[in-house]
């Protein structure tokens, strides 16, 4: 019976595990094309392609990191900073992130401080 | 499959080929800083002077709305008023009927409580609205600069060449106890709506600089080193500013 249950388990994961790598790979797909727009200025679409890549993917950092970028390069303030946290709960070691967000906060605190004036 | 659907995989493809290679970009960004007024209202920006006071080596008044009118020039699109500087400690001290000081140039502000003897005229709400309507309404700026003398003791970073055992010219830190002299200028920006004479906003600011004794910096100099540091601070008020800078875009 205990084997039985193993051997379900064991297809389980098997059958999923392509389907996680799928989905990793479809957002990896629209974030590398929406590096390539971002690079030529078109930060707009960029930040489409990440959107699509965190709703594919939701697990994945990288998408996330270059969300919060998208999102400071177009004002959005306060969704830049859940895109940023959002990439550091998921890699709180990245020191990449990590210099992007403190980058970011350093502007970010700045401009709140000033609507409180 | 058209022609422009194969150019797009293909580019997509190259795009997932090429983000294999690399799990990292830098790229730079301009991060756009929203001005902290709405001055649509507004066509015309008068700066009309200020209360000011310190160092008798500079005019801070004339040399602030000078300043400001022409950074003003260049960065905004609010058309500037050229109109004579008020001197806002002669305009308060006749209001209250304070007797003028026995010498014509004596400075009647010295330090930071002097300043705010005067902070009622910026408040003032009926002397700014005449203002404004003499000059159709504009967008007012005014406030008070403290331009002051400083000096301090303390230990400072020097570097300093020697020779090293091989010969080689070297340098190393050294530090050392010095008396530094200098100038801190303390501005107050006060922005009055001309057609109510209603403060809109204010934002004070604190710089200093010094200099090693032995140094001869002019004050005019220095002034313009200390109002460089804040006058992004400034025009962002009026104007959306943006701040360039690099950020990491990730594929891994």
């Amino acid at each position: 019976m205990n084997k039985r249950l193993w051997l379900i388990a064991l297809m389980l994961i098997g059958l999923s595990a392509p389907a996680l790598a799928d989905k990793r790979g479809d957002a990896k797909a629209q974030v590398a094309w929406g590096i390539q727009v971002a690079q030529k200025g078109l930060w707009k679409e960029a930040t489409q392609q990440w959107e699509k890549a965190t709703v594919i993917d939701p697990s994945y950092a990288s998408a996330w990191n270059n969300l919060g970028i998208g999102y400071e390069q177009l004002g959005k303030f306060d969704e830049a900073r859940k895109a940023y946290e959002k990439a550091l709960e998921l890699e709180p070691n990245n020191q990449m992130i990590r210099g992007n967000y403190d980058q970011f906060r350093e502007i970010y605190d700045r401009q709140n401080r000033r609507r409180v004036k | 499959m058209t022609a422009r659907t194969v150019v797009a995989l293909s580019s997509l493809a190259i795009a997932v080929a090429s983000a294999g290679c690399l799990s990292f970009y830098e790229v730079a960004i301009e991060t756009p800083i929203r001005a902290k007024l709405d001055v649509t209202p507004f066509s015309r920006v008068l700066v009309a002077g200020f209360v000011t006071g310190g160092s008798r080596s500079i005019d801070p008044n004339t040399e602030t709305a000078r300043l400001l009118r022409s950074q003003l020039r260049g960065k905004s699109e609010l058309k500037i008023i050229d109109a004579d500087v008020i001197d806002l400690v002669d305009v308060y001290d006749k209001k209250r009927s304070k007797p003028a000081p026995e010498k014509p140039d004596a400075v009647r502000i010295m330090d930071e409580k002097d300043v705010q003897d005067y902070e009622p005229i910026l408040k003032d709400e009926k002397y700014w609205k005449e203002i404004g309507d003499e000059y159709q309404s504009p967008l007012i700026i005014t406030g008070s600069v403290l331009f002051t003398e400083v000096s301090r003791s303390g230990m400072v970073s020097k570097l300093q060449s020697y020779t090293d055992s091989m010969g080689r010219p070297a340098y190393q830190e050294r530090r050392e106890f010095a008396n530094l002299r200098g100038y801190a200028l303390t501005p107050k920006f006060v922005f009055i709506d001309g057609r109510t004479g209603a403060q809109l906003y204010s934002e004070g600011f604190y710089e200093e600089s010094l200099y090693s004794e032995t140094q001869n910096t002019p004050a005019l100099s220095s002034y313009f080193e200390l109002m460089d540091k804040l006058l992004p601070s400034f025009l962002n008020t009026l104007s959306t500013q943006k701040i360039r800078g690099t950020r990491v875009l990730l594929v891994k």
